[in-house]
């Protein structure tokens, strides 16, 4: 079987897929791309189906070297690529010759780059799902971020290959990024003033904040529950406030229950965007309607679904 | 007042809520519209997700009426008031308590006053109920652990504890079912293992299900690891709960 040989691994280079759905009830994450408009843009350039496995990048990019041709896109953050002497377009597909070696170099905007292979990335799936949970060890390429000397699994070549296809742009932070927010309703934890209080400054993203969750610095979100609650079922994208009134984001490996209360949820459409953020970028909240998180979800799909 | 409520967890998801406090009643009720949500197999729904008194329903906005969901829960929580507790034969676990196996058992026999061989009765008396699975694959909140022997978590948490570790955290006890860092104090350790990746229905508890601990000596827990639990890790590769075997 053709494969991948990691030559350099990159700071986190985990292989995800649209994530282990279905076992939440068992205590299994989610996991899954932090940027899932990216994913589904780079697999929709080499024509993988959107569950087809890539590799997320993260902060700093690997160097792999490629056993037979293949046709591969890189999308999400934006790296200078090469392929041997050449430099490699970004958001668009390219072809890598056998023996070829992709490097990435020098990072742009966003923190989380998607690399996709005509074929998909062929790791065992487990409960349903390529995605690699590296806290549980679950998933992906033996549980675990690729480390040098491994060799990742390729699926079989498409009969029909294209090169030079490009991607629609989706929206990227640079350095910021707003995220709309539907709160929770009736809550009983939370005084009146906490959603104007977490809509009043920016966040800072601390140092470690990761694939889990951002834990953020910025303006107290009063809360007023004392000691923990029973442990409650906590999505992708939902605000939990500890005690000291700084606020997590949740994200996609987040365990699946959670006891601190939640004052809302980021909407669907804005979780690609949330997923691009890293240490030290700034994040906004904004409250919206429902009516609104929808229509800016189907304004999103009819830009992934765009005739390329 | 209402006995339960209905609350927005973003655009992809809706939380029933029933009154919160740890009761075999309310959570049975959770699990039984758990079941229920799961069974009617709306389109568009991707997770069903039941907690101690409350359970989250997750679907695809662009696939789901999420009113017509939302209406579909409301309805199933209102027929859950008769839902029974529990009706299934208890899961026997053996545990070696104490020694190498239960590093924290000392600690509780002096702040307790409870003597060793009374902790082990108090633990090993109840029909516990799995009131909810979180945390790691597999790992089962049971309750509800006798008050006298009911003892806090530690204030930091162990960097590993060992699969198959059984602890105390108030009222609640429970299995590790993979090598984590954890918090709880361990009295004891069982070859049984709640999470077996490779096997086609991989847990073995469940939220409902009930379990009673049963004593065991040092032989049978040696001879039970020799062939069970160590034999399965070595073929899975799995000591630490990965399922990622070789190749």
């Amino acid at each position: 079987m053709a494969s991948l040989l990691v030559l350099r691994p990159g700071l986190l280079s985990t292989v995800q897929d649209l994530g282990r759905w279905g076992w939440q009830a068992f205590g299994v994450s989610a996991s899954g791309p932090m940027d899932s408009r990216a994913h589904r843009l780079a697999n929709a350039l080499v024509g993988n189906p959107p569950e087809a496995a890539t590799l997320e990048i993260t902060l700093v990019g690997p160097e792999l070297a490629f056993d037979d041709e293949r046709v591969v896109a890189i999308c999400g953050a934006d790296f200078v690529v090469t392929v041997g002497d050449h430099l490699a377009s970004h958001a668009a597909s390219f072809r890598v010759p056998a023996g070829g070696h992709l490097r990435f170099g020098r990072r742009g905007r966003g923190t989380r780059a998607y690399l996709a292979v005509e074929g998909g990335l062929a790791v065992a799936s487990v409960l349903g799902s390529r995605s690699t949970h590296v806290p549980s060890g679950m998933g992906g390429h033996a549980g675990r971020p690729l480390t040098t000397d491994d060799r990742v699994p390729l699926g079989p070549k498409h009969p029909q290959r294209s090169a030079g296809r490009r991607a629609p742009t989706v929206e990227m932070p640079d350095g910021r990024a707003r995220l709309r927010v539907l709160p929770i309703e009736n809550t009983s934890h939370f005084p009146t003033e906490a959603l104007a209080q977490l809509q009043s400054e920016p966040y800072t993203l601390r140092p470690e904040s990761n694939r889990m969750g951002y834990r953020l610095v910025g303006p107290v979100v009063a809360s007023e529950t004392t000691g923990t609650l029973l442990s409650q079922p906590s999505p992708i994208g939902s605000i939990q406030v500890p005690p000291d009134g700084q606020p997590i984001l949740l994200m996609a490996d987040r365990q699946t229950t959670g006891g601190y209360p939640v004052l809302g949820t980021v909407i669907s459409a804005d979780l690609g965007l949330a997923g691009q953020l890293g240490p030290g970028d700034t994040v906004s909240f904004t409250v919206c309607t429902r009516q609104e998180a929808l229509a800016a979800l189907i304004a999103q799909e009819r830009l992934l679904m765009a005739p390329r | 007042m209402r006995e339960f409520s209905i609350t927005t967890l973003g655009d992809a998801g809706w939380l029933l809520e029933f009154a919160d406090r740890l009761d075999a009643a309310i959570n049975a009720r959770v699990v039984w519209v758990a079941d229920d949500v799961r069974r009617a197999e709306y389109p568009g729904v991707r997770d069903v997700v039941p907690a101690f008194h409350s359970l989250a329903v997750y679907f695809d906005p662009l696939r789901t009426d999420a009113d017509r969901l939302r209406a579909a829960l409301e309805a199933s929580a209102a027929a859950s008031r008769d839902a029974p507790i529990s009706s299934a034969t208890p899961r026997e676990v053996p545990v070696r308590y104490g020694g190498e196996h239960g590093p924290d058992l000392d600690w509780m026999i002096s702040s307790t006053g409870v003597s060793r061989d009374e902790i082990i009765a108090m633990h090993a008396a109840p029909i516990y109920r799995v009131y909810m699975i979180g945390f790691t694959p597999g790992f089962a909140y049971l309750g509800t652990v006798d008050s006298r022997i009911a003892v806090p978590r530690h204030a930091t948490p162990r960097v590993r504890v060992p699969a198959g570790s059984v602890g105390i955290a108030g009222q609640q006890t429970g299995i590790y079912p993979s090598e984590t860092p954890g918090g709880w104090r361990v009295i004891g350790r069982t070859p049984f293992r709640p999470f077996q990746p490779l096997r086609p229905d991989p847990f073995l508890l469940k939220p409902g299900d009930t379990v009673r601990f049963a004593p065991m000596d040092e032989e049978s827990y040696r001879r039970q690891t020799n062939t069970s639990a160590e034999a399965r890790e070595r073929r899975d590769g799995s000591r630490d709960g990965s399922p990622g075997g070789p190749g």
